[in-house]
């Protein structure tokens, strides 16, 4: 087998690479060390990437072909090939341009677009690497000696690789559209579709174990063509409040897409990082879906949220009687309280209302009331997002409590601020069985002396399609009005 | 390296992983989505040996698109980590600076 020559010093520099990045992760356990962590995983990449140019630089003279034995086959008869390496820097610079670019402007509530868009280049770069490696084989040390095939369990590797790949980037593309708007964020379902869906995954891992015997380019060009096709067809059908398992799934498609690659090139940092990063999207995924008692299949199966009406006797809803406040009221209530929880969903997000929100915060800290926010892991449209636009507004860290910490409080608290949130504060998910929530667990909102409610009007439910009992409870006052507005309105009636 | 070796490496990366990220506090997943995202692009170490080897050009124009593609996400990846991780701040007396 014409293995890749392993320097051992070569292998180390991966190793302490894929160290680096356990570091990173490691570090996001607490804001304080986060930073730090994100510094390692910066110094791992340099360390990988500065390695891999070392080691495999371009070389300018026909090589000798790499054999076990060499020390070093990289570096054995060297000259730089200096227009391919000014080729890469450049590749580089206008990439890293590019990406610094954005990460500076992008606005903070368009998070989730953001990260849907960079899963997207991953899995494209995947799939791009797996074809240079297919058409180049010997560069990557996966080529039989003297003959022109591949190596058989690299095929595997290449023909997974370049599958998730695939799926990953037509996938991302997808969930990018529909949270950047440019698609309807609605289920999108195709009759038929799981049978479709299944047929094309059976078909991809037939094609694969069929790539074992035959490595020829229909076969290569087909596992891809019909990767790119299910990535689509799988995402198509999820909407709405299962983005955020969505994103995170995409992110593990990311991961083991990267260790395949890492197991065609024996690459140690890759594999690492790959095992990484696909856990770390499996559990994100798996947090995202008990904190909407759904089963990771039931998401996958897609379709959640398209059904709206005649679910749970929703009739009787609108001639039901509920209050409207005014801002001066909440004002007043707010200021007479002794704690105010103030619950953020995703239509804060849509407002931009965090930093009216913590102007807000900051008069009623002022006048001795205690603020907290209360987040649920599934507000918004990503694992984190309510947390990440409320630093964004200087809100600090330790007024923000997840459910399990501070859903007992509710009742000592005298009013609860809901905010562009609904869905996860619906008590029908701990009583009513027939509710396509039930099971879910809820922010206990309904046991605060008050409930403020923002929301644009009584018209719109949440995502899953169901009314909210605590729009009608004797304690519950609606403000009925754009988030931002109501709260700068509330702003102005404190002063 | 044989192939049991390199499933040993991923198999144990797997159970850091589990345990790593469990430990995460959900108030930072979004940066754990986006430093993940940076981490993994390091896909560019196959990227950079495609465009360096001689040999194919396939290979090589397909590398070189590859390493502009993984360093938009490595540079985006951790300079937009960097940006959120720098906004959580601790409980501090309340300072007026602010549009």
């Amino acid at each position: 087998m014409e293995e890749i020559a392993i320097n051992p010093w070569v292998a180390l520099a991966y190793l302490i690479a894929g160290i680096c990045f356990i570091m990173a992760l490691r570090g996001l356990s607490s804001p304080e060390s986060s930073r730090k962590g994100n510094r390692y995983g910066m110094a791992g990449m340099l360390i990988a990437v500065v390695t891999t140019l070392v080691t495999h630089a371009p070389n300018a003279t026909p090589s000798a072909p790499c054999r076990p034995g060499f020390i070093d086959c990289g570096m054995a008869i060297f000259t730089l090939d200096l227009p391919t390496m000014l080729e890469i820097v450049a590749a580089i610079a206008i990439g890293g341009a590019i990406g610094f670019v954005t990460a500076r402007k992008i606005k903070m509530t368009d998070m989730p677009q953001l990260v849907a868009a960079f899963h997207s280049l991953v899995g494209l770069a995947a799939v791009l690497v797996a074809v240079a490696a297919y058409a180049n084989p010997a560069a990557f040390g996966i080529k039989i000696p003297f003959m022109d095939h591949i190596e058989p369990v690299s095929r595997i590797e290449m023909g997974l690789g370049i599958a998730i790949g695939a799926i990953t980037f037509s996938g991302s593309v997808i969930a990018f559209l529909k949270l950047n708007g440019n698609m309807s964020g609605k289920p999108i379902m195709l009759p038929g579709r799981h049978v479709i869906n299944l047929g094309t995954l059976a078909l991809i891992i037939g094609l694969i174990a069929y790539f074992v015997t035959d490595d020829s380019l229909p076969v290569f060009a087909a596992i891809t063509a019909l990767s790119f096709v299910i990535g689509f067809l799988l995402i198509i059908p999820i909407g709405g409040a299962d983005m955020p398992v969505v994103v995170s799934m995409l992110n593990s498609y990311s991961g083991w897409a990267a260790a395949a690659m890492g197991f065609t090139l024996h690459n140690t940092a890759m594999i690492i990082t790959g095992a990484l990063v696909g856990s770390s999207g499996a559990i994100l995924s798996y947090i995202m879906c008990r904190a909407m008692n759904r089963s990771f299949i039931s998401v996958i199966a897609g379709g959640f949220g398209a059904e709206t009406g005649g679910a749970s006797g929703g009739g009787q809803a609108i001639d039901r009687p509920w209050k409207r406040g005014s801002a001066e009221d909440a004002a007043f209530l707010m200021q007479q309280a002794e704690q105010v929880i103030i619950v953020p969903g995703y239509g804060m997000a849509v407002a931009q209302a965090q930093h009216a929100l913590r102007e807000m915060g900051d008069i009623l800290k002022k006048e001795g009331v205690r603020v907290k926010y209360a987040i649920h892991p599934v507000a918004g449209r990503m694992p984190g997002h309510m947390n990440v636009l409320l630093a964004e507004a200087n809100v600090p860290y330790d007024e923000v409590f997840e459910l399990e910490d501070i859903n007992g409080e509710f009742a000592q608290t005298d009013v609860a601020f809901v905010i562009g949130a609904n869905d996860v504060t619906n008590p029908a998910a701990k009583t009513d069985k027939s509710s396509p929530i039930y099971g879910m667990p809820v922010l206990d909102v309904e046991k605060a002396k008050t409930v403020l409610f923002v929301k644009r009007s009584m018209g719109g439910v949440g995502y899953a399609g169901v009314d909210n009992e605590v729009f009608y409870m004797d304690n519950t006052m609606m403000l009925l009005a754009d988030a931002k507005k109501m709260v700068e309105e509330i702003v102005k009636a404190m002063g | 390296m044989d192939f049991i070796s390199i499933l040993s490496i991923f198999v144990m990366a797997c159970f850091v992983g589990y345990y790593v990220v469990w430990s995460v506090t959900p108030a930072l997943h979004t940066p754990l989505m986006a430093v993940t995202n940076a981490i993994s692009s390091v896909i560019i170490v196959g990227a950079l040996i495609a465009g360096a080897a001689a040999g194919s050009a396939t290979s090589k124009w397909l590398g070189l698109l590859a390493i502009v593609l993984a360093s938009v996400n490595i540079f985006g990846g951790f300079a937009v980590t960097e940006r959120m991780l720098a906004m959580y701040k601790k409980k501090e007396r309340p300072t007026a600076a602010k549009h």
